[in-house]
């Protein structure tokens, strides 16, 4: 009986950890979709970042009180691993609580603190819950989330809290069998929490507690492993990314917009043509901006896959907050969509067969784009480092250049800079009207 | 006083210490003219040897760069840095955190290297130097006074300290607007919204950002942008407080307050 237990958890471990390598193997092939872009200089303060902005949560910090309860989950997720690593080891080779004999007297302190991260993790869900559908925070009721995106948020959150019910139910259940000194149950002197819970058994027969402490002990484990598989078609997969995330973000002053080189040659040449001779010129006209994912960077996609979609960027975005059609979170929300269709578009065809559709316009609408004051509010809220801004710019690029499509009064100020200099219609010598003022 | 350009040092074989550079926003609307005038008096007035370009000096490009339009933007900074090595320029000081962001940070990749300095950064510099003097305690002394962060001064790059210490030295009451520093709200004119009419919204920005600026209780709200000055003198008149509620850049305040 044992032994075919054994076989079933391997086995169920074993295709959940096919599933989700594949799933990762492809959402890595749809982020190397996007253009090649370097980001290994600096690799010391790309360290910091990482252990400030992913492992500290930094910028989560700006508002205490939802920093300290998603630290707890965040916090409860990754140390409870541990215990998850005891599991799995005793799934594969039909032990029970394999540590207990190798840690002693440390064995119930371990699990004791495992078990008040599980209540605190717990807690932290609960009030998330109530944030979003009871107090309905204005962030998590914008239009943005309609659908799928605000079901998804409530299904992590319930699962969070049924894995953390089963872990302490699972647990009470073994106490109660250890107190009545079943030979299974290995004794390990009393755990924190549910040693508390474990007088709820008292009534209930050895093959009824031992039914629940198994069931238990299947359905989260079980749990565990379909939601390492839900990740990567949810916005959870921040869990993961905001560390590469962290590590590739942009060191520049965020008000630096990257060059365009090949514009910048151009432009050279016409300036000063007696250089036209030592660089001749290419055939291949390159595209300008981007309209569809494959023109952003990798690391535009790896931005669109890290995001939670909390909606930090969108609630400090001066557009998004007097009511335009501009939001950040959107914008993000957009660039995944369309990338896991255009990766979709690849699985089913081999290469990517031209589908009619393009981030811009069908995604993004030139409203949106139209909106944006490049104040970087957006960036400097997000706490997993993503960039919406430099999206944003890269269509505006597009729009701009490959297609002229700008505001009558932009081409009037375009026209007036190429023509005067200034992007009003003043002439040069104007700018020494206030000299000639004070001079006088 | 006489403000002397580029080519009239040269002209004499001389170099200034700095380069004024004025901006566009600053050089022909005559509100904001008097945000230059007040700065060129502070750099007169403590004994700064500096030059202005006039008419050699264009547009930076960043407004044409932030609309997407990237061949205007190299025209611009490709001239402007033809100029800027000519005169063998080292130093720039200017009042326009978007020409400051767009020589400081985008005209290394084209070629142009030079120490740039906000107008802000240099006025710190200059009282901590004990060069600006204030006539007794000031003309602001016990004023409630708001600061507005731009956008291309904060965010984009990181100063929001020296601005605060200049106003520091007015014995002033200094109060915070609630969404100031890396929270600051955009005035509603960056990435070349200055140009056009906002899109289709509730409310404009500059009208938000103006109510925040009031509810302060300050008298004056103090700007450190061209454009911001614009944006929050017609988002405080909308907010009715125009007769009781200045907005000033922080050279007009310091040149007001000079002994």
């Amino acid at each position: 009986m044992q032994i075919v237990q054994q076989l079933l958890f391997v086995i169920a471990f074993g295709i959940a950890v096919y599933l989700f390598a594949q799933q990762a193997r492809q959402i890595r092939r749809n982020i190397l979709l996007g253009q090649d872009e370097d980001l290994t200089d600096h690799p010391n303060l790309r360290w910091r970042n990482l252990l400030l902005l992913a492992f500290g949560q930094k910028k989560m910090f700006r508002n205490p009180l939802v920093a300290v309860l998603h630290f707890f989950v965040y916090a409860g997720f990754v140390i409870i691993n541990l215990e998850i690593l005891e599991i799995i080891l005793d799934g594969i080779l039909g032990t029970h609580r394999l540590f207990v004999p190798v840690l002693g007297s440390l064995y119930p302190v371990l699990i004791g603190l495992f078990e008040v991260l599980a209540a605190l993790v717990l807690i932290s869900c609960v009030i998330f819950l109530v944030r979003r559908n009871v107090l309905k925070l204005r962030r998590f009721m914008s239009h943005d989330l309609d659908g799928w995106p605000r079901s998804d948020a409530n299904y992590i959150l319930i699962t969070e809290i049924v894995l953390m019910t089963l872990f302490l139910t699972m647990n009470a259940a073994d106490q109660q069998m250890q107190a009545r000194g079943a030979e299974h149950y290995i004794a390990t002197g009393p755990f924190w929490i549910s040693s508390h819970l474990s007088p709820m058994f008292n009534g209930l027969s050895d093959g009824a507690v031992t039914g629940i402490e198994r069931a238990c002990w299947w359905l989260h484990i079980l749990g565990i492993l379909a939601f390492l598989n839900y990740l990567p078609y949810s916005k959870h997969l921040h869990i993961i990314l905001a560390f590469p995330n962290a590590y590739y973000a942009k060191l520049e002053p965020k008000g630096e917009m990257d060059n365009m080189p090949a514009i910048q040659h151009e432009v050279k040449l016409m300036l000063q043509p007696e250089l036209a001779t030592d660089s001749p010129a290419s055939d291949v006209i390159p595209k300008f901006g981007a309209k569809d994912v494959m023109d952003l960077t990798w690391k535009n996609l790896l931005d669109a896959y890290s995001c939670t979609e909390c909606g930090r960027c969108s609630a400090a975005c001066p557009a998004n907050m007097t009511g335009k059609l501009l939001s950040p979170r959107k914008i993000m929300m957009d660039t995944r969509d369309r990338v896991t269709e255009v990766g979709k578009n690849i699985k089913a065809n081999g290469s990517f067969q031209e589908d009619g559709k393009t981030l811009l316009r069908d995604y993004i609408s030139e409203e949106e784009l139209r909106a944006c004051t490049t104040c970087n509010a957006c960036v400097q809220e997000c706490p997993v480092s993503i960039n919406p801004l430099d999206i944003i710019l890269q269509l505006r690029r597009y729009l701009v250049m490959e297609e002229s499509s700008a505001p009558a009064e932009w081409t009037g100020m375009f026209s007036n800079i190429e023509n005067n200099m200034a992007p009003w219609k003043f002439g040069p010598e104007d700018r020494e009207n206030w000299i000639q003022e004070m001079n006088s | 006083m006489r403000i002397k350009t580029m080519a009239e040092y040269a002209a004499n074989g001389e170099t200034p210490e700095v380069l004024f550079w004025v901006g566009c926003a600053s050089s022909f609307d005559q509100r904001t003219q008097k945000i230059t005038k007040a700065f060129a008096t502070i750099l007169d007035k403590v004994g700064v040897q500096f030059a202005v370009l006039g008419r050699e000096e264009s547009c930076t490009g960043d407004p044409a760069r932030r609309a997407g339009n990237e061949f205007i933007f190299q025209m611009m900074a490709q001239s402007n840095i033809q100029v800027l090595n000519m005169y063998a320029v080292k130093k720039i000081v200017t009042t326009c955190p978007h020409c400051f962001n767009t020589i400081k940070n985008e005209y290394p990749a084209l070629g142009g290297n030079y120490e740039v300095i906000h107008h802000t950064t240099y006025l710190q510099q200059l009282i901590d130097a004990g060069k600006i003097v204030l006539k007794d305690g000031g003309a602001f002394k016990g004023k409630k006074i708001t600061y507005h962060d731009s956008c291309y001064l904060g965010r984009a790059n990181d100063i929001y300290e020296a601005p605060r210490k200049v106003l520091e030295i007015l014995d002033a009451e200094l109060i915070e607007m609630k969404r100031c520093r890396s929270n600051g709200l955009c005035c509603g004119a960056g990435g070349a919204q200055m140009f056009k009419e906002e899109e289709k919204g509730n409310i404009r920005i500059n009208t938000e950002r103006g109510r925040e600026a009031v509810e302060t209780g300050a008298t004056v709200v103090a700007a450190n942008c061209p454009f911001c000055m614009t944006m929050l003198t017609d988002g405080v008149k909308e907010a009715g407080k125009e007769d009781s509620v200045k907005v000033l850049d922080l050279a007009e305040i310091i040149a007001e307050s000079l002994k």
